[in-house]
């Protein structure tokens, strides 16, 4: 089935939602369309989930369809990987990315390996959502996002909203999708009443069904002068840096990723050689992360030197500390990238 | 038991002083996050899980260890980090993300580790498991006769690692014992609803090691199961399983709305307290009450010392976030 394209879209009406909203709406339609769309994980049911992503879910299709389950990751992961093989469609949650240690061979080396495998004869259609991100003092088992671990294992997809409209959008695209798609959500964005919201997150949000394209990253702004990457959070610090540098003078363009994998390299390099100056913003940790890749392909494949080294900013390759004096010093914001992108404006090619 | 006089005043001094933790905890946690309650604000950022409720597993088994026997415990570890000995101040200022905190701040207050006492705990279920069959066969090794201890929930008893921690101390026969505090929730789901045996102790028995159930949060009754199974280790006879059926007074963590759980069901078990109960019971048989008053006015002193220490002292300096990756 195909959809229209909600980024081409100009809304019709205001419909505010959350990501957390917006998640379990998505859900809740795709159940309603598709008998083979179950959900299951831990404290999903009733409770509708810790971050809210089943909400009206458990009441709406009974105990069936939405499954709570122990705090067995290994089985039921394991399981949706047997589902998903059945032909049964399985949302799963596992509450933190930090806790995908425990059952992460069913993950990258079965969810991740189906398909090819069986030569495509098997697929593996299953969504595997997941809280990210840190900077409210949960420390360093609470607080990871692993993004580049996800991207880095080949036969997954990996998303990551930054505002609810993407977050339907992209659960849909990931629910129809036939290869398992891990969906992050980061927990600054996601709307949750005790944990304190990013705003820009909160936008309008269409009722009716649309899907978000997986594996296509959105210029959240346009600019000039340097372009920004980011992805879940750190849009909306780009977002606000830009505003700042704006009264100076500079002029950013914003790409929100959106995907992790595949990543849309297109976009970046259209952007990159416009603006001449790149800057990768992300809160997983620095090496081997989203902006070792992305500067890898822009130099890879732009033949003129930029006008200003790449430059990546990110958590530094050290666990995500407790305390906050060091946490926030720690993680990027939106003054360390108005900062950095004064720096990179000077000459230096 | 009745004839061990010191044994249970400590251990009720050691509920005390562990409820006296996290009830001084209760208005620093909200500090910041009112009248809106963001975890993120105040000086207790991120999530909180209290013990209330839960200190007789920590009091009737700590009551048999030594400072070189080892614990790990769990994302709820205050009552048990208290009951092992864990130096009182330096567990405040970590949970206030200070500098003289036990990790000066980089843990926080699901990663306390004290080595002086062999203390340590984790955010991730069952995942101390493992290192605590670890610890004891080092011992073993090494010959010494100390013994460790594992602290779970009864959610963690579905984890692949509780499966395969009691099987590799019942192979290797480790002086080592499971201590499950059943407070019958995995966050919002009961236990009923998600563990196939009506009791954990059950599946001690298909890793031949002896299980004990214990119940009614009996600080007592904890005390006789952890010595029988204590006992056993350290004399090198292997691994055992106890289940305490105990109670959680508060959400899982501060915030919960706890809308999961039937009415009334926190008032119920609140007049079950253990605290109260467990003084009611010393005075019934003799315990001379200005004793007792004495024991938690010294066991309240002690906490309220380790606050002021905590609140005075220093944050660190960012920097340092970058020293301790590596050894």
């Amino acid at each position: 089935m195909s959809l229209p394209d909600a980024t081409v879209e100009k809304p019709a009406s205001e419909r505010r939602l959350t990501i957390a909203k917006a998640m379990s709406e998505a859900i809740g339609q795709e159940m309603e369309r598709d008998s083979t769309v179950l959900v299951m994980g831990e404290d999903i049911g009733k409770m509708g989930g810790v971050f809210g992503t089943t909400t009206g879910l458990f009441e709406k299709f009974g105990k069936d369809r939405v499954r709570d389950t122990p705090i067995s990751e290994t089985a039921f992961i394991g399981a949706a990987v047997g589902m998903a093989a059945s032909g049964m469609r399985p949302v799963v949650e596992l509450m933190f990315v930090d806790f995908f240690g425990v059952c992460m061979d069913a993950i990258y080396n079965l969810a991740a390996k189906q398909s090819y495998f069986s030569g495509g004869k098997v697929s593996c259609p299953m969504v595997l959502m997941t809280s990210v991100g840190g900077g409210y003092g949960d420390a360093g088992q609470h607080s990871q996002c692993l993004y580049a671990t996800f991207g880095h294992l080949p036969g997954m997809k990996v998303v990551i909203p930054s505002n609810a409209h993407d977050a339907k959008g992209l659960m849909l695209s990931a629910i129809r999708d036939d290869n398992p798609v891990i969906f992050m959500f980061h927990k600054a964005l996601q709307g949750m009443g005790w944990l304190g919201t990013v705003a820009g997150s909160i936008n309008d949000t269409p009722e009716r069904e649309y899907c978000v394209p997986i594996g296509k990253a959105s210029v959240v702004r346009e600019g000039s002068d340097i372009t920004i990457v980011g992805l879940g959070a750190t849009v909306h610090q780009a977002l606000a840096a830009a505003k700042k540098l704006d009264d100076t003078g500079i002029d950013a363009e914003i790409v929100d990723l959106r995907t992790i994998a595949p990543l849309d390299r297109k976009t970046i390099l259209a952007s990159v050689a416009k603006t001449g100056r790149l800057l990768v913003v992300d809160d997983d940790y620095l090496s081997f992360g989203i902006g070792s890749e992305i500067i890898a392909t822009v130099c890879e494949a732009l033949p003129a030197p930029l006008k200003y080294p790449p430059q990546r900013m990110a958590h530094p390759d050290i666990p995500i500390p407790f305390t906050p004096v060091m946490e926030h010093f720690l993680l990027p914001d939106a003054g360390k990238i108005e900062s950095r992108v004064i720096a990179m404006m000077g000459e230096k090619t | 038991m009745s004839s061990n006089h010191s044994k249970r005043l400590w251990m009720y001094a050691q509920m005390v002083k562990s409820r006296h933790f996290e009830d001084m905890i209760k208005p620093a946690y909200f500090e910041g996050k009112t009248p809106v309650f963001n975890m993120a604000k105040g000086p207790l950022p991120g999530e909180m899980h209290l013990s209330d409720g839960q200190e007789p597993c920590a009091v009737g088994v700590c009551a048999h260890l030594r400072a070189d026997d080892t614990v790990t415990a769990t994302h709820r570890p205050h009552h048990i980090a208290i009951a092992k000995g864990v130096d009182l101040n330096a567990m405040a200022a970590e949970i206030f993300g200070k500098k003289d905190g036990l990790a000066g701040g980089r843990g926080g207050h699901m990663h306390l580790f004290d080595p002086a006492v062999n203390f340590s705990c984790s955010g991730i279920i069952a995942q101390g498991m493992g290192p605590a069959v670890g610890a004891a066969m080092a011992a073993k090794m090494q010959g010494s006769d100390a013994v460790a201890v594992a602290f779970l929930g009864e959610g963690a008893a579905n984890q692949g690692a509780f499966h395969e921690s009691l099987n590799l101390a019942s192979v290797w026969q480790a002086p080592v014992v499971f201590v499950i505090e059943d407070n019958s929730y995995g966050i919002s789901v009961p236990k009923t609803a998600c563990t196939a045996v009506a009791s954990n102790v059950e599946r001690a028995a298909g890793y031949a090691m002896p299980g004990h159930n214990v119940r009614n949060n009996d600080p007592d009754g904890v005390y006789e199961a952890a010595g029988i199974a204590i006992d056993r280790a350290r004399s090198g006879s292997g691994p055992s399983l106890i289940e305490i059926e105990t109670s959680r007074l508060e959400g899982h963590f501060m915030g919960d709305p706890e809308g999961y759980r039937p009415k009334d069901e926190v008032k119920r078990l609140q007049e079950r307290d253990p605290i109260p109960a467990y003084r009611a019971r010393l005075v019934t048989e003799g315990f001379d009450q200005m004793e007792l008053d004495r024991a938690e006015r010294e066991a309240r002193e002690l906490v309220d010392q380790a606050f002021s220490f905590a609140r005075g002292n220093e944050y660190p300096e960012p920097k340092e976030a970058f020293d301790h990756v590596f050894a």
